[in-house]
């Protein structure tokens, strides 16, 4: 890893995303409206509407990051950057940090706008601190990105990449706890979600939403989405080949 | 002859087809040398290999003594795809000082190389917004950025009005003049002339490796396209 290598491809994907203004547009918008929805759906149920707009703002920057990043780096396949990045100095690592940090930044402004809209204007109500909440809403965007870093490998086109979403997206997101509680669910459903790396991201934002004080069971589970990060970065690495047939 | 790559044996598959079949040739150290083939004759193929970035069956390539591929060449090569390989959605000038950084350069060198392609007025504009062949010239600048020791050009003026493909050229040659080893390929024989050694390749076998007066006189004529024809029918009599 070569520390100016990565500024600079940080800076190129973030370069990128500036000037596409639509992007940062849906990026910011798509949630606040998806909130707006789901707080007159429980308009006259409060409590519900804590419980899923918590998940929600965990939730987002998952799945956003997730297709973002798997087209971006799709494209740097089919378009031959790709090829060229790798006879320069460009470490793979640099590269897949690169993208990483810089979709990192973007989803912790993404997580800020939604958070705000959904304390401020909604009056979403948690007993732990909202600065937790985008803490683990930015380490469930990185999730996003490094497991959109490592499908991107296994599509060749854009419509293969964006049918990776209900694939990789879907079950996580109906297993995590959100709709059953995951120690309701038959055993091997549970085992399932057991292994999928959003349940714990979504248990750490519950124990944000119930206690008023970070607890080991949250960082626990935050350690354990890092875990997955890393695991998901280092396959991502090694789908990266400088030679190719 | 001072050498700077030099390929042995070189097998190469893609698929179930063998593209090289046994291809050895020494590029020298300081020069501009033509690779010239039809369409599909294993021109990129061998480009690919030389820059590391193709599987090889057997053979070896070595580039300034070192196996091509090696981590301390890449900071020594620059490399241009044959389709315009740059991000549509960055400016001109974005792209060329992002791969200047990546080579440790700075935004002098990469204006420079902007300026050396003729994209100067064009240097902030995006370039998705840019014709073919503006397209093509970013994607030239990125590979020329601080005139590396080794560029490997994959058709660098298709595309090209006469006047700036004379000027690139001119510029090739400058910089091989400076020391720098250049490969160009291209279809274009009248482009050929201009190299100061040439590599005919077809079907994936070496045809000729000469200086464009050696081949000529060789073929006895003076049309580099005829002294190529020539070759190749005399290749097939032999076979």
């Amino acid at each position: 890893m070569n520390p100016q290598i990565l500024a600079a491809t940080t800076g190129r994907i973030l370069r990128q995303l500036r000037h596409d203004r639509r992007t940062i547009a849906l990026m910011l918008l798509v949630p606040v409206v998806l909130l707006t929805l789901l707080y007159f759906m429980f308009d006259d149920q409060p409590q519900i509407f804590d419980r899923i707009a918590l998940v929600m703002l965990g939730v987002f920057p998952f799945i956003i990051m997730f297709l973002v990043t798997s087209i971006a780096m799709l494209r740097e396949r089919t378009t031959g950057t790709l090829e060229r990045l790798l006879t320069t100095p460009l470490g793979k690592v640099d590269l897949l940090f690169g993208y990483g940090i810089a979709f990192g930044l973007a989803a912790a402004v993404q997580a800020a706008v939604a958070s705000a809209v959904a304390y401020w204007l909604f009056g979403l109500d948690t007993q732990g601190s909202p600065a937790l909440v985008m803490l683990i809403a930015v380490v469930n965007a990185v999730l996003g990105v490094a497991l959109g870093l490592l499908c991107s490998a296994f599509a060749r086109t854009e419509f293969q990449a964006v049918q990776f979403l209900p694939v990789v997206a879907f079950p996580q997101i109906m297993l995590c706890g959100l709709f059953v509680a995951r120690d309701q669910m038959v055993g091997w459903l549970e085992a399932i979600s057991d292994v999928l790396p959003l349940s714990y991201a979504v248990e750490a934002l519950q124990e944000v939403g119930v206690h008023s004080d970070p607890t080991g069971t949250m960082w626990r589970d935050l350690a354990i989405v890092a875990g997955a990060v890393i695991v998901a970065l280092v396959l991502a690495a090694a789908t990266l080949r400088r030679r190719t047939a | 002859m001072d050498t700077a790559i030099e390929v042995r044996d070189l097998v190469i598959e893609r698929g179930k087809r063998t593209v090289l079949h046994g291809f050895s040739c020494t590029i020298p150290r300081g020069s501009v040398t033509g690779l010239l083939g039809p369409s599909g004759s294993g021109k990129t193929t061998l480009m690919r290999a030389i820059v590391g970035v193709q599987i090889v069956k057997s053979g070896s390539i070595t580039v300034f003594g070192e196996p091509a591929g090696s981590a301390s060449l890449r900071r020594r090569m620059g490399y241009l795809t044959q389709a315009p390989s740059v991000y549509a959605d960055l400016t001109v000038r974005e792209n060329a000082r992002y791969f200047a950084a990546l080579h440790g350069l700075g935004a002098a060198e990469a204006d420079q190389a902007v300026a050396d392609v003729g994209l100067k007025q064009a240097a902030g504009q995006l370039v998705a917004t840019l014709s073919g062949g503006q397209r093509s010239r970013a994607s030239l600048a990125c590979a020329i950025i601080g005139e590396p020791d080794l560029l490997v050009l994959d058709e660098p003026t298709v595309g090209q009005d006469p006047v700036l493909r004379d000027e690139l050229w001119k510029r090739f040659q400058e910089m091989a003049s400076n020391g720098a080893t250049l490969l160009v390929s291209s279809h274009v024989m009248d482009e050929a002339a201009r190299c100061e050694r040439l590599l005919l390749i077809r079907e994936g076998r070496l045809i000729a490796d000469d200086t464009p007066a050696a081949v000529r006189a060789s073929a006895g004529t003076d049309d580099l396209d005829e002294a190529f024809l020539r070759l190749i029918r005399a290749q097939e009599v032999a076979a």
